[in-house]
């Protein structure tokens, strides 16, 4: 329920705003053809996505970024935020309510909520990019918008995510971006999507494929576009494990923006 | 389950032979079950890492048992020179080692450590519900999950991780075993030994040093580098064999993780007087090899007669000596020489026929050029159709042809190559040779014969070799004959 609220009211944010440049530190993703990784809808039909085109933060929000947000909304700051909306340990890397470390400046945050985030975004006019848009610029490599069916690109995910997230990453945009010029989406960390846990993958990978419900129905392989995408398995099998209050050492978040009309 | 079918059954047999005057013992018996399997008191479960198991279970009813159990990613040593990173219950491979009763109530606290990458959870083969407790135990990074189960059923069961992807969860390490003790408890015995063979894939081959990463390829090949026991190779070797002593008797709890391979279980110089296939409650007796599927365990007992290192194989034998899927045992001790000897001997061995023994025969002596031929002609069909071919023609680019061979114009040449051997290149009839011609070890009489028989076939110059012209070339090394 509270997704159906959050995006109704980032709707009305943005009917708002009219834009015409593309806003600073983001990158326009042209709108496209898109097949998801849950590939059948609730009747088994196989499924392509029209994406309409959106604007996409290029890198992570990072700690430098969110303590101007929390110095202007001091409802969100480790001391004063409430315990619905964050976990005991939000922002636990910080020493206090505007200080950490300076090395962590340019760093992602991480240890916020699903909440927060949106909280974040909404307050520069923007939302969290949904599953769908967050996957549809992920599936791109250096050179291609759609890489996921190769092995470069498979091998770059795996050899990441088969890598424990003790210590520190590195500080955001360092490394190479895409072919749309967004960075950070694999290497750095996990990030947060506005529908979150609506792949209804359950705790049971192996049963999902049974699953039959609306919106996009997960299921844990049966339902699979292509089995090999090991990434994509783990990144919906993450997701399924999160609430909205849960704040993790190795989840942060970007945001999006809706390309308005005039 | 299986408990309350068998009481019904007993309930109605028992009625429908002896009448309602035995009702109350059947209610009383229906009782006593029901006092069995009352939960009294509560206790944390002490886990241990492999080979060791925790001790025997000595309460006589069931209670409530608490498991904490963490999930955590670790960088660890798989060979020597060789790190993986691994994904554990408890921080090792395999994961701690559960020890109930039947009838437990167990409350699972499955606790995924901030540092994890990845979402855990666990399905206990232990656990009749959905999932074996996947579904409720999926947990996010600096989380924990409780959910609880009574363990119904013994017997020993594989545990592992099933968060997608499934194979890649367990193929990075996420397995371990819970023990079921039946009421009553196992049978006694000096030592018990927790032990889990499993399969890595990497990106690298075996061996390759360094940092190596899991490859999804190998995996779905089915086609790994590494079959270990115990998380990796020589976990179970030198000073980390498990050990006993002579008269003792040995139980070893042995899962198979997988992902992927069944393994051929086999202890070298031991035969398991029990082995309880499959993990269940029926004992095979004297198995030298036992199966245990992946996703599967067995448990098998024996007794210990004699000293010395016992090898701990997967039978399927390139894996134990190419693969890593080698453990041992050491057994210390005072000799049986009765059980076992140890060498007694070591004679030469002179099987009949081989050229040693031929010594001892008396050797046929011709007397005129055709007794030569004739028995020459034994003598190459004895040593040198092999090569040369019975019809003389050799092969082709290997074996020079002896018939009609301009080799063979030099009768000194021919008697040196058969009585010393060849090596180097030899020009036949225009075509070089790089094949050694061995020394035969033939005697002067022997070569004489040969060569004359060679010498009267296939259209060769009929030359007669005596004894004496072969005892006038020089012994000596392989004759290199240069420039013929």
């Amino acid at each position: 329920m509270k997704i159906y609220a959050a995006i109704a009211a980032a709707s009305l944010t943005f009917s708002a705003s009219s834009l015409q440049a593309i806003p600073e530190g983001m990158v326009k993703i042209d709108g496209g053809v898109f097949t998801p990784f849950f590939d059948k809808d609730k009747d088994g039909n196989n499924q392509v996505l029209n994406m309409d085109a959106f604007y996409l933060d290029k890198a992570p929000v990072t700690n430098l970024d969110y303590v101007k947000f929390v110095a202007e909304n001091f409802k969100w700051s480790k001391s004063k935020v409430k315990g619905i909306f964050a976990e005991p340990s939000y922002l636990k890397h910080w020493s206090g309510d505007f200080s950490f470390s300076n090395n962590l400046a340019h760093k992602p945050v991480k240890n916020v909520s699903w909440f927060a985030a949106t909280a974040f975004c909404e307050n520069q006019n923007k939302q969290l990019p949904t599953m769908m848009q967050w996957e549809y610029v992920a599936a791109a490599d250096e050179t291609s918008k759609m890489a996921t069916g190769t092995d470069t690109y498979r091998r770059k995910i795996l050899d990441w995510y088969g890598q424990p997230s003790n210590g520190e990453v590195s500080d955001v945009m360092q490394g190479e971006k895409n072919v749309w010029g967004i960075y950070d989406l694999h290497g750095l960390h996990w990030e947060w999507n506005l529908d979150y846990n609506t792949a209804l993958v359950t705790g049971e990978s192996r049963e999902d494929s049974k699953l039959n419900k609306n919106l996009f129905c997960g299921s844990g392989s049966l339902g699979a576009k292509d089995k090999l995408d090991y990434g994509a398995f783990m990144r919906f099998g993450y997701r399924s494990s999160l609430k909205g209050n849960y704040t993790v050492g190795n989840l942060g978040f970007r945001c999006a923006k809706k390309i308005s009309l005039q | 389950m299986k408990n309350f079918k068998f009481i019904s059954l007993f309930l109605v047999l028992v009625i429908s032979v002896t009448g309602c005057k035995e009702e109350s013992s059947v209610a009383d018996a229906v009782k006593k079950d029901l006092v069995k399997k009352q939960i009294v008191g509560e206790e944390i479960s002490q886990l241990s890492y492999a080979p060791n198991v925790p001790p025997p279970i000595t309460r006589d009813h069931p209670t409530k048992v608490i498991v904490n159990l963490e999930t955590k990613e670790v960088t660890q040593r798989l060979a020597d020179g060789v790190d993986y990173t691994f994904w554990t219950f408890g921080g090792r491979v395999p994961g701690k080692f559960i020890r109930v009763r039947q009838n437990d109530l167990v409350e699972f606290n499955l606790s995924n450590h901030p540092d994890s990458k990845m979402p855990h959870n666990i399905d206990l083969h232990a656990v009749t519900g959905p999932g074996g407790g996947a579904t409720s135990s999926l947990t996010a990074p600096g989380h924990t999950s409780k959910f609880s189960f009574t363990a119904a059923i013994p017997g020993l069961f594989v545990y592992h991780c099933a968060t997608a992807p499934v194979g890649m969860h367990i193929a990075n390490g996420m397995y371990g075993l819970i023990l079921v003790e039946p009421e009553g408890g196992l049978p006694k015995v000096d030592k018990e030994y927790y032990i889990m063979q499993s399969e890595f894939y990497t990106k690298g081959a075996y061996g390759d040093a360094g940092h190596q990463s899991f490859s999804m390829k190998k995996a779905l090949a089915e086609n790994p580098d590494y079959v270990v026991f115990n998380g990796s190779v020589g976990a179970l070797t030198g000073d980390n064999a498990i050990t006993a002593e002579k008269g003792e008797t040995v139980r070893l709890f042995v899962g198979n993780g997988g992902p992927n391979l069944v393994s051929s279980f086999h202890v070298i110089g031991e035969i398991f007087d029990k082995a309880f296939t499959e993990g269940g409650l029926i004992a095979n007796h004297n198995v030298q090899t036992t199966m245990v599927p992946a996703g599967g365990s067995t448990m098998v007992e024996f007794g210990v007669d004699v000293p010395g290192t016992f090898i701990l194989v997967d039978h399927s034998i390139f894996r134990a000596f190419n693969k890593g899927a080698l453990g041992m045992m050491s057994v210390s001790g005072t000799e049986d020489l009765a059980m076992y000897s140890g060498k007694q001997s070591d004679a030469l061995y002179q099987p009949e026929g081989m050229m040693v023994a031929k010594a001892a025969v008396v050797e046929a002596v011709a007397t005129n050029p055709a007794e030569r031929v004739h028995l020459g002609e034994k003598i190459y069909q004895n040593n040198c159709t092999g090569c040369h071919q019975s019809d003389g023609q050799g092969l082709e680019g290997a074996f020079p042809p002896l018939a009609k061979s301009d080799y063979l114009q030099n009768k000194l040449n021919s008697i040196a190559a058969v009585k010393n051997g060849l090596s180097g290149t030899v020009k036949v009839n225009n075509h070089n040779y790089n094949g050694a011609m061995p020394n035969l070890g033939l005697s002067d009489e022997s070569i004489a014969n040969v060569l004359t028989y060679i010498y009267d076939s296939w259209g060769n110059s009929k030359l007669v070799v005596t004894p004496a012209e072969v005892s006038n070339v020089e012994p000596g090394g392989s004759s290199e004959i240069a420039g013929h």
